[in-house]
Parts: C-alpha cells; structure tokens; sequence
C-alpha cells in the first residue's frame, strides 16, 4: 500500500497541481497559445509560398523550395530553436534593446512548421486533378490566378486533417522555448509545470501541465477527425438527391 | 441572323512533339465563321491536342492559328483563351463552388462584372441548358450530363468567338449523351463556330458542315460528311469507319 500511496503522491498529489493552476491560466496558457497560433499562422503562409515554389514549373524554384524543406524538417526542433534563440538573440537585443525571446522563438518554430506545413500543402495542391488547371486555363484565366482560385482553394481542403495534426505538434513543441530563458510572466505551460516540479521535489505540477496540453489537444484531434469524416462524405445537409440519376436508380451519390 | 459573335478559325501547318513523340505532324483545319467542324479518327491520333494547341494551352512548335483571319500566335494566351470556349471529357467543373459561381467566376473575375450582374448573367446562361433551378447545387449532386451542360454553360458565359468540344460524350452514360449532343446541335444550328472532337459518328455526319478524318498526327481526309462517310478514299479512314460504324 505504502508503493501505491507513493505513486498517487508522486503524480497526482492534488495540492501541488492546485498550487500552480494559477499561474498555468494566467500565463502559461496564452503564452503556449500565442507561440502556437503565431508560428501556426505565419508557417502556414511561408508554407504555402514553399508549396506554390515547389509546385512550380521553374526547376530553380522547386530547388530551392526542397532544399529549405529538406534542412528544416530534418534538424530536431530543439537545435533550430538554440541556434536562431542563442545565435540572433544577441544580435536583436543590440539592435531593439528587448531581451524578450518570444518573436525569435516564434521566427524558430515558423521556420520549422512552414517546411512541414509546406509540403502538407503541396501534396493537397499537387492531388487536384489536372483537368481543374487545364478548365480554369481555358477560361482564360493565368497560372497564377488559376492556382489561387481554383486549385489551392480545393488542395488546402484535402489536407485540412494534416494541417491540424502540424498544429498540434506546434502546440508541443513550443515547449522547448524553455531553453531560451524566460521571466516568470513569460513562462508557458511546461515551464511553469517543470518548475514547480523543481521546487516541491513533486512531479504532479507537470501532470498538471500535461493535463492542460490535453485539453488543447483532444479537441483538435477530434476536430480532425470530423473534418476528415466530412470531407469522405461532403456536406450533408446541402446533399440534394440528382433527380436523372435518382430515376434511373444509380450514381447518386459522387 | 446568328446568336453569337463567331469567328472563323484556321490552323495552319500546326506542328508538335513532346521529346521525340511528333504528335501533330503539319496540321490544316479552317472552320468557317458559324459552321461545325468535327475531328474524328482512332485514339491517340492527336485529336484532343490539336484543340489545346489552337487555344494555346499548348503551344505548338510551329506553324500559325488565325482567328477571324488574324494571327493570335503573339497574342496574349490568356486573352485568346477567353474568345475561345472548351468543354472537356471530365466537365472538370469547380467541385468547391455552386454550379451559377462555376459559371460566373469568370465574368466576375476576367470580364470584371459586379456580382449581381455577373450572376444573373451566369442564371441567363443556365436558364438556356435547362439547368436554372440546379443553380446552387454543387457539381458532385448533378448527373454527368447535367454536369456537362453547366461546364457549357460555363463556357458559353464568356460569349466566345468559337467552341471546342473534346469528346464530350464520351464520359456519359448513355442515356445522358442526348440531352448533350442536342445541345450541342443547338448552338451549331445557333451559329457558334464549333470545332468538335468526337467518337460520335451520328453527330459528326448529321449536324457538323465538314469532317476531319486524322490518324498519327496528320490529316488523312477532310470534307463534307456525305463525302467522308459514304464515299471515303483513303484506306485508313474505309477501315476507321469500317470499325466504328
């Protein structure tokens, strides 16, 4: 009994997590949410340029877009994150004067997710059936507007499912902003778990911290899940039953 | 006395290969301002490239394309696209828009209409393939050939000079290649300048003026269909017709 009694107090001493849900509210938190949802967004722009770069017909173009893609999604999260954090820190405080490590963490995990959200968006641009191209082409409408009419609305659609799943990932790994230093108002969840954990000698706050991931994360999964259910079987209640196809008992259904 | 603003279109020694692949080998077609021209032959005869190497969707490695007797060989490809309709095998229609915003995404766009204006334009244009009430349907909910009437529909919106049709029959079920081919005699009958591509013999010999009879990249025959389908001349389109009718 006493093994169990020290198990339960080890991870769900329920005091310990008490003592820090404020501080994971308060700040850990937004802070989590501002690292991800910034870098969520601005890798989603510098990925689809990554994607359109690597779609297109200039050899020099989809070279280049590889070759980012290739360095930043095959280094770990942690060393892009000490290297660009320790490296151009230094360099921002001397030209801003802000020893703030938030926009170099956000520039570190947007560099990061743009390789991974680009080649997400390439492969949904890339699974558009080339007749699209080719109709919209006709209609006389360019490369370049074809694409971002025709052609990347539905291939952004296909891969909605991947894209939040890389938003997760993003959630966790802003964890590792960790190692660049942070005030007490700056910490983000893990932080504000692991320190405490430090200081009571007690893992709890970090199950706390765990907790609170989950409940960004479950909901996201399950988001995922119904996007891809309804993507497979469309839009229901805009579903109308084709009235040739219904008369003659086929095919009404895509 | 015709419906629309036609032009006559003229393909001349129109040449093309992709590598070592010569796939259109000196090509003549002239289309008559508001007449049909059919193109027939077995596949693979470099049918379907020939209709994107006059609109440019290729561009061909030699020779000239006149529309309304002018060369658009320097025209802004684009452009020229837009005095040219194409209507496709697959429809390829916009799956993530209705079927009134798959036909007026290119007034709004190209020819810069106001969105009402643009989609009663686009209601006009449904209204005359019989398909106004499925307006706000999305595409995947239309049989084929209702899908093959709004992607005409569509092309018809931007009131062009001529129409291409590549084979576009011949991904319907059969019960559905009527209503399409009807239409299509329709617009013939209207004044359209059409090029039609087409494994359609009855079509072919009944409604279009001339008929190109093409085999490895060359025209073998050309004439009238009376000529080409009773008393074809060369061996090779005796034994093409000897297969398919």
């Amino acid at each position: 009994m006493d093994a169990l009694d020290q198990l339960v107090k080890t991870f769900f001493d329920w005091e310990a997590m008490a003592a820090v849900l404020p501080n994971m509210i308060m700040f850990g938190l937004p802070n989590t949410l501002i690292l991800a949802v910034s870098s969520g967004v601005l890798g989603c722009i510098l990925g689809m340029v990554l994607a359109v770069m690597g779609t297109s017909r200039l050899t020099p173009l989809r070279w280049l877009s590889r070759i980012y893609t290739d360095i930043f999604r095959g280094v770990p999260a942690i060393v892009i994150i000490l290297l660009i954090g320790l490296g151009l820190g230094p360099i921002v405080r001397v030209a801003t004067g802000s020893t703030n490590p938030f926009p170099l963490a956000i520039f570190a995990l947007t560099l990061m997710a743009a390789a991974y959200i680009g080649e997400i968006f390439r492969s949904g641009i890339q699974s558009v059936e080339k007749g699209q191209l080719e109709a919209s082409r006709a209609l006389g409408f360019s490369y370049g507007s074809s694409m971002r009419l025709v052609v990347i609305p539905q291939g952004v659609r296909r891969v909605l499912p991947a894209l939040v799943n890389q938003f997760i990932a993003l959630i966790k790994d802003s964890s590792l902003i960790y190692l660049l230093g942070l005030i007490a108002s700056q910490r983000e969840i893990f932080r504000i778990g692991n320190d405490a954990a430090a200081n009571t000698g007690n893992l709890s706050p970090l199950v706390a911290a765990a907790f609170m991931y989950l409940i960004l994360t479950v909901p996201l999964t399950h988001l995922v899940n119904y996007i891809d259910k309804r993507l497979r079987t469309g839009r229901p209640e805009k579903r109308q039953p084709d009235d040739a196809a219904a008369l003659i008992g086929k095919g009404a259904q895509p | 006395m015709s419906e629309f603003a036609s032009g006559s279109l003229t393909g001349k020694n129109l040449h093309l290969s992709f590598g070592t692949n010569h796939v259109l080998r000196g090509i003549d077609l002239h289309v008559e301002k508001g007449t049909t021209a059919s193109v027939i032959g077995p596949s693979g005869s470099g049918k379907s490239t020939l209709l994107r190497v006059m609109n440019r969707l290729i561009e061909p490695d030699q020779g000239d394309i006149l529309l309304d007797g002018r060369s658009v060989l320097k025209d802004n490809p684009d452009e020229l696209r837009q005095r040219i309709g194409m209507v496709f095998q697959q429809f390829n229609l916009f799956p993530h828009k209705t079927v009134v915003d798959n036909v007026s995404l290119a007034l709004r766009k190209l020819r810069k209409l106001p969105a009402e204006q643009a989609r009663a334009e686009a209601l006009e244009q449904l209204d005359l393939v019989g398909l106004k009430h499925k307006a706000d349907a999305r595409p995947a909910n239309l049989s084929g050939g209702q899908q093959q009437r709004v992607a005409i529909a569509r092309a018809l919106a931007m009131k062009p000079e001529v129409m291409f049709f590549d084979e576009a029959t011949s991904a319907l079920d059969p019960e559905l290649v009527k209503g399409v081919l009807a239409l299509m005699a329709d617009l013939a009958k209207g004044g359209m300048t059409m090029v039609v591509v087409t494994h359609e013999m009855g079509f072919s010999r009944n409604v279009s003026d001339t008929v190109t009879f093409m085999d490895a990249g060359v025209v073998v025959e050309s004439g009238p269909p009376e000529q080409i389908f009773t008393s074809p001349r060369t061996e090779r389109l005796q034994g093409f017709l000897a297969d398919v009718l």
